[in-house]
């Protein structure tokens, strides 16, 4: 540890103001307070002299850390339908992990090369210090994605979000929109036919001539894809090798989905993560759930064929697609979900109703927890702006009644 | 009256005051530090060489001259410090531990108000008290609503002592003084009646909860917030007792006890001792020595102000922390730290399992950043409040928003504790303090 901390020492000048890699420093800065605490101390006067432990770095860590159940999952995930779509009988566990891995490595790396090196610009161009949001939005991205999306698509997605969804509002902190989500909405718009329908959500390819071959022409339905197309009175799910789907395997999620979004297991151990550390809301997470299962059960009781989705059991309505990822990772970002108590509240149950009703009656998209939660990210200081008003207005009458005391 | 206050939180500190031994310092001599008393523009009355006695005017105020600060001993003055643009920063009293009082002239009946706050101003205790809103020194034009006492500090570390029957009899009399000055009432906050009996004349509040209920404006947004346009007038009982001693005595009490806690104290402890006593002499050989750096801190480890040893005891003269500095460690991959001396509020950290007692230094511990965590402020703001939008309006010198938000109620030390335990590091103290003084600039 001396050495390397010497070693920081001898380099820090050369990143000064006045050094050879000065155009750098702001990486050096972001490796430096990476690797040791700095030795900065609080200001004499008018400050606190003790500061707890708990900063940026760590909170942004433990989210991904509530991530990695989900993400390894995934690569599992990904491997197993691989195997399936290949008409294998045999699932030897470390091969579909390491295909897995394989799959999502070039995405991940792709979103974290692209967002973070966007970051090190603006950080060094505003001389500010690199902000840790983006290692949370950077893993985000591949896990709400198909795994077969284009890295040229994932890098455009990444640079847009990055740049017009986070960075021109100030950077982290500031953003309206939940950047991973922008970065997926502007995929979803832009190139719908990779983002949606029957053939994205299961990897075909070979990455790095790993795995099984697949068939050309290979596809099959996401069940809330096969939901949404459904005309029969009872609603059947089938996974690739056509067995039909039980609500066992969507809540474990071993059914074809975005990458990190199928397992509802995970997602639960994400939440305890998030719940113990308190780095989400539960109060958003609560009100979600409640408000989604209080629509499910509601339009379930008026189900018709004409909506499929409202056939749905409201149970499963929660676990299937995306929803439960996002109320648990996306609804509970701190800046851009409301920001008062009351407002998270609201914010939580609209989140959780609107994704139900997109997803069943808009017959053309099946998933409505991101446009869900995109929508209620530009309500939430609306939400937040008339829970102040009433702080405000409770102030200024008590303002009249002293007033009128005093006459 | 009684009121519970939720939120908040305690922090466990190494270092608190276990027994209550107490030593007497003569202190060889002492200073007062205009800065201390926030919105007094200080004029010094006197030179180097100077004889004064307790009581003497050492500053005036430049917009108030009857506004005085006053010396706490008698002796001779050995310095007048000032810093950039001469700005005052001291001025040193020699002790002659003599302790020859300068008798103040003071009315048998109390009916002549202008009077007695002239009395009051040039005491030099009208300094020791505060007006909300801004959160400044009293002055004799304040006609405050209600008077609000405080009888005790909840802030880390801090000591809370019981009060006999003769600190109540002084007490009294100086409620019953602060009547000819107010037609509102006058609250004392108190832990419980065993720590000080009732009163007469004073409304009672017994405060139950954490820290920052022994905060003035946690207790008056509790009983009787500030509205705009008011003014109220906030002070601690040593400064109650200090008035009721110079009206029963004709002179000033300038004795302090002083709660030395911390973590690099060797044996935390009572001081009695002088106002303004100089820290070579209340620490000398108290401390621990090691090769680490150190911080003095006069007052609490949220609120106080930094000194060395060639510094003095600072208003509020109750209270000195010495805590570790921090800045000559490097602690490698620290933010990813499982250990349980780490000190958080936060249940990533294990140190919130045990009941262990926190040492932590002065380093902030991360780098500042942008507001991220939500409800931060409010979990340990105990107001009608809302904090952030406070701190956002101020940040952004919105006048009209910071008053409809409550900036009248709110002092730099409401926000101590959230500035404290923010993962964002941001400098809320400093944020009010400033916006205080704007709006101030603009209003008054």
């Amino acid at each position: 540890m001396k050495s390397l901390k010497r070693l920081l020492d001898r380099a820090r000048p050369a990143f000064g103001p006045k050094g050879r890699f000065h155009a750098f420093h702001s990486i050096f800065e972001g490796i430096d307070t990476f690797l040791f605490t700095p030795r900065d101390t609080a200001p004499g006067h008018l400050s606190t002299h003790i500061h707890d432990a708990m900063d940026s770095k760590r909170t942004m860590t433990i989210v991904i850390v509530a991530l990695l159940p989900c993400l390894l999952f995934g690569m599992y995930n990904t491997g197993y339908q691989h195997w399936l779509a290949a008409g294998e009988t045999i699932f030897p566990f470390w091969s579909l992990l390491w295909y897995g891995f394989l799959s999502i490595l070039p995405t991940i790396v792709v979103t974290y090369a692209v967002g973070l090196g966007i970051e090190f610009f603006v950080a060094q161009y505003r001389h500010e210090e690199i902000q840790e949001g983006f290692l949370v939005t950077g893993l985000l991205i591949p896990m709400i994605i198909p795994v077969s999306t284009p890295l040229w698509m994932v890098a455009v997605a990444t640079a847009f979000s990055v740049i017009f969804a986070k960075e021109v509002f100030g950077g982290t902190g500031y953003n309206i929109f939940n950047p991973a989500l922008v970065a997926r909405a502007f995929l979803f718009f832009s190139y719908p036919s990779q983002m949606s329908g029957d053939a994205v959500f299961v990897a075909t390819n070979q990455p790095f001539g790993f795995g099984p071959a697949v068939a050309d022409g290979f596809t099959c339905a996401t069940p809330l894809g096969q939901i949404a197309t459904s005309t029969s009175d009872t609603l059947s799910v089938v996974g690739i090798d056509s067995h039909a789907i039980s609500s066992w395997d969507v809540f474990i999620g071993l059914i074809p989905g975005s990458f990190g979004e199928t397992s509802c297991l995970c997602i639960l151990i994400g939440a305890a993560i998030l719940l113990f550390t308190r780095i989400a809301s539960w109060r958003i997470i609560l009100s979600a759930t409640i408000g989604s299962v209080g629509t499910a059960y509601l339009i379930h009781a008026f189900a018709n064929t004409t909506y499929p989705a409202t056939m749905l059991n409201p149970i499963d309505q929660l676990t299937l697609g995306g929803l439960a990822f996002a109320i648990i990772f996306m609804a509970t970002d701190p800046v851009t979900s409301c920001r008062t108590n009351t407002g998270k509240w609201i914010f939580g149950f609209l989140v959780g109703t609107i994704a139900i009703i997109i997803r069943t009656f808009n017959n053309g998209y099946p998933e409505g927890a991101m446009l869900a939660v995109l929508l209620m990210n530009a309500f939430a200081p609306l939400i937040d702006y008339c829970v102040v008003r009433a702080n405000i207005n409770r102030r200024q009458h008590r303002l009249k009644l002293a007033g009128s005391d005093k006459s | 009256m009684k009121i519970s206050i939720k939120r908040g939180r305690d922090l466990t500190l190494r270092g608190a005051i276990i027994d209550n031994k107490v030593e007497s310092i003569t202190p060889r001599h002492v200073a007062i530090y205009p800065e201390d008393f926030h919105g007094f523009i200080a004029k010094v009355d006197v030179k180097v060489g100077d004889p004064v006695n307790v009581g003497t005017p050492i500053f005036h105020d430049k917009n108030v001259p009857e506004l005085q600060l006053t010396s706490p001993v008698s002796g001779e003055i050995i310095e007048v410090e000032r810093g950039e643009r001469r700005r005052l920063i001291k001025v040193v009293i020699a002790n002659d531990n003599k302790y020859t009082s300068d008798k103040t002239a003071i009315p048998d009946n109390y009916n002549d108000k202008d009077s007695l706050l002239k009395i009051l101003a040039q005491s030099g205790l009208m300094a020791h008290i505060h007006r909300r809103p801004y959160d400044v020194v009293a002055r004799p034009s304040d006609n405050p609503r209600d008077i609000f006492i405080t009888a005790f500090d909840s802030s880390p570390l801090a000591y809370t002592s019981n009060y006999d029957t003769e600190d109540v009899e002084l007490m009294a009399r100086a409620v019953n003084f602060f009547h000819n000055i107010t037609t509102g009432n006058i609250y004392i906050s108190r832990r419980s009646a065993e720590q000080l009996p009732d009163i007469p004349g004073a409304e009672m509040v017994d405060v139950k909860g954490p820290h920052p209920a022994g905060n003035i404006g946690i207790q008056i947004a509790n009983i009787a917030p500030i509205n705009k346009g008011e003014n109220i007038w906030a002070l601690s009982t040593d400064t109650l007792r200090r008035i009721g001693y110079m009206l029963a005595n004709k002179q000033l009490d300038t004795k302090t006890t002083v709660a030395l806690t911390g973590s690099r104290v060797k044996t935390p402890m009572l001081i009695k001792t002088i106002i303004g006593a100089s820290m070579a002499d209340l620490l000398n050989g108290r401390l621990d020595e090691d090769n680490h750096h150190r911080r003095i801190i006069s007052g609490n480890v949220l609120t106080g102000v930094k000194i060395d040893m060639e510094g003095h005891l600072r208003f509020p003269y109750t209270h000195v922390s010495v805590i570790p500095e921090g800045d000559d460690v490097d602690e490698f991959m620290g933010w990813a730290s499982f250990s349980p001396s780490k000190m958080s509020v936060s249940p990533s950290y294990p140190g919130k399992f045990f009941k262990k007692l926190f040492n932590p230094d002065a380093r902030i511990l991360g780098g500042r950043r942008a507001m991220i965590m939500s409800g931060l402020i409010d979990n340990v703001l105990p107001m009608d409040i809302m904090g952030e939008y406070l701190i956002k309006a101020a940040k952004s010198h919105d006048i009209d928003a910071m008053e409809q938000l409550g900036i009248y109620e709110v002092a730099p030390e409401d926000f101590a504790l959230a500035e404290c335990l923010d993962s964002s590091k941001m400098p809320y103290q400093a944020i009010i303090r400033e916006s205080l003084d704007y709006i101030r600039g603009e209003l008054e």
